[in-house]
């Protein structure tokens, strides 16, 4: 708060801030991993897999984890958990599409064995090490190297790239499975690529956001871009763009008042978009609705009267 | 935990050890409480397939709890206040409210989820709680339940229990045909918001034993097996009950014994069951089809 009040300009204010490295390698690598989840979270949402990207946050912790048990780079588990498990999850399902409850009951067991590389880990490090499983599930964008910055990027770029390319074809499946299966679109394996390439962003976004928190990052700005327009490249588009904004207003809030962790504030700025859409539409739809009745009455009076 | 008795093989002396402490059988009371209740509303949770919900209210007992530290009254208001919290939310914003489809639905519930979730971590560094303190809130720990907290549970079961046997039928016929116990009067949406208070109160008294984050293995799992196992309701939702039983007292066990995290026991053990039953019904359902053929 003090730095704030000093700073009166918030363009001198952002110019400082971004004088650090730290803070500047948050804010591009967040940038690059917010398009990328925002993007993703859209197709999430329309094709109803949301609790799937629920699961894949949980198996991040878990792979992350296996991998600082085993004494291997994090990222290693992962990527390796993620990919691996959202394809067995679409492999589960009818049409690359997995029913909740079994979901549920293998992210509930992938979680257990999570706790279980937890006490392996901090035992093995000698109690010291315990924070490395609270900054895997809470996340530590303060914390990124020049190394990890680059790797967030280009991860990021594949997955947008890899998304843009299959959009077309996936909307298609993702809308009227039945149809695009009988004009020859390749329903089943876009699902899959589809899991795979989200596996990748929320590996990728667990370094930002954190294991737990990746899910809203997924799921707010997708809401949000649903809510406020109901054509698909437009809300693609916006999507992404409340998740960039959610990202970097988020930072900026959690610099602006230091207690505010960063993957807090991120989460914060983007629950509020969505709640201000949620808040501000049904009113418009009732009226609409309102609308419509006093019309529907009005005809059956004329036809009745 | 060096102080651990070995095990033996003979279990007769190995039961017996178990009971020895205090602590112990106060986690066997509570393990027993949390495991009835659980997997009970856990049944109608699978069946109703609102697991997407169930996960959210068992983690939003992070929050709560954290909170509460943060303001320095006990955790069990906090669990309470924002599992009950959470589920009012979604009563709200339930299809039947201001979401317009069940995937926006969805949507709104990883929202909230997530939104709880970094509150809760928000609230553990504004406490300057120490790492472990966090954890224990997320993965749970049977040690140290206190006779106070076996009481509160006992309580809240029963209170659970009681309200679930009044509305059992009723919900029982809304989760299976909700238009058609609509047509016959049934109050769909009121069962529906009664639920969800259940589950999140389940869920409240659940977390404290097992943590935020594996209460939800106790809720899906025991049902999911169950489902495969059987499609007669009653029998099923018995032997979610004696499925859920059998896995947390062997978890207790095998962590008095050997060391390992309770949440990874009670998941493993659950997990192993589900995936048996599964394969049982592939087996059985090949060699049906066979009998046919022939």
């Amino acid at each position: 708060m003090i730095a704030l009040l000093a700073v009166p300009n918030p363009i001198t204010g952002i110019s400082s801030m971004l004088s650090y490295d730290f803070i500047r390698y948050a804010f591009i690598a967040g940038g690059a991993i917010a398009i990328a989840a925002g993007l993703a979270g859209y197709f999430l949402v329309l094709r109803g897999q949301v609790f799937t990207g629920d699961a894949l946050g949980h198996v991040a912790f878990t792979g992350a984890l296996a991998a600082l048990a085993a004494g291997v780079d994090p990222r290693l588990g992962l990527f390796a958990a993620t990919i691996g498990i959202s394809v067995l999850l679409g492999a589960l399902g009818p049409r690359g599409r997995a029913d909740d409850v079994v979901i549920g009951s293998v992210f509930a067991w992938v979680l257990g064995l999570g706790v279980l590389f937890l006490s392996l880990f901090t035992t093995s490090q000698g109690g010291s090490n315990g924070a490395a499983g609270i900054r895997i599930l809470f996340g530590s964008i303060y914390g990124l190297s020049s190394g990890q910055v680059w790797l967030a990027v280009i991860v990021a770029a594949v997955t947008v790239v890899a998304l843009l390319a299959i959009a077309r074809p996936l909307l298609f499946a993702s809308v009227d499975e039945a149809v695009a299966e009988a004009r020859g679109v390749p329903v089943r394996a876009l699902g899959y690529v589809f899991l795979g390439l989200v596996g990748l962003a929320t590996a990728e976004a667990t370094q930002a956001v954190g294991a737990l928190l990746i899910l809203g990052l997924l799921a707010a700005p997708a809401g949000t871009a649903q809510r406020l327009t109901d054509r698909p490249y437009l809300a693609m588009a916006l999507s992404a763009i409340i998740a960039l904004a959610s990202m970097w207003i988020g930072l900026c809030l959690s610099h602006a008042i230091g207690t505010w962790p960063p993957s807090f504030a991120i989460l914060a700025v983007a629950t509020s978009f969505y709640a201000a859409a949620l808040a501000r539409s049904p009113l418009r739809s009732r009226l609409a609705a309102r609308h419509e009745e006093n019309h529907i009455e009005l005809a059956g009076d004329i036809r009745h009267g | 935990m060096t102080a651990n008795p070995p095990f033996t093989w003979n279990l007769i002396e190995d039961v017996r050890q178990l009971f020895e402490f205090p602590f112990m059988v106060n986690a066997l009371r509570a393990g027993t409480l949390v495991a009835i209740v659980a997997s009970l509303i856990g049944w109608f949770m699978v069946l109703r397939r609102q697991t997407f919900a169930g996960h959210t209210l068992a983690v939003v007992s992070f929050p709560g709890a954290s909170a509460a530290i943060l303001l320095g009254v006990s955790a069990t208001y906090g669990y309470f206040a924002f599992a009950i919290g959470a589920a009012l939310v979604f009563a709200v914003l339930s299809p039947a409210g201001v979401a317009r489809s069940r995937t926006e639905e969805s949507a709104i519930v990883g929202t909230v989820q997530a939104f709880a979730l970094a509150s809760g971590f928000l609230f553990i560094s504004l406490s300057h709680r120490n790492i472990t303190g966090a954890q224990s809130l997320l993965f749970g720990s049977f040690l140290g339940i206190t006779t106070t907290q076996v009481a509160v549970l006992a309580a809240s079961t029963a209170l659970v229990l009681a309200i679930l046997g009044f509305i059992a039928r009723p919900l029982l016929f809304a989760s299976v045909d909700p238009d058609v116990a609509n047509a016959r009067g049934v109050p769909v949406r009121l069962l529906s918001v009664v639920f969800l208070l259940l589950l999140g109160i389940a869920a409240a008294e659940a977390s404290q034993i097992t943590g935020s984050l594996l209460i939800f293995a106790l809720l899906v799992l025991p049902a999911a097996t169950a489902e495969r196992l059987t499609s007669r309701p009653g029998m099923s939702a018995v032997l979610t009950v004696l499925i859920a039983l059998v896995v947390t007292w062997l978890s207790l066990a095998l962590s008095y014994y050997n060391n390992y995290p309770i949440g990874f026991h009670v998941t493993s053990l659950a997990f192993g069951a589900y995936v048996l039953a599964r394969a049982a019904r592939v087996v059985t359902g090949r060699l049906g089809t066979a009998g046919v053929v022939q």
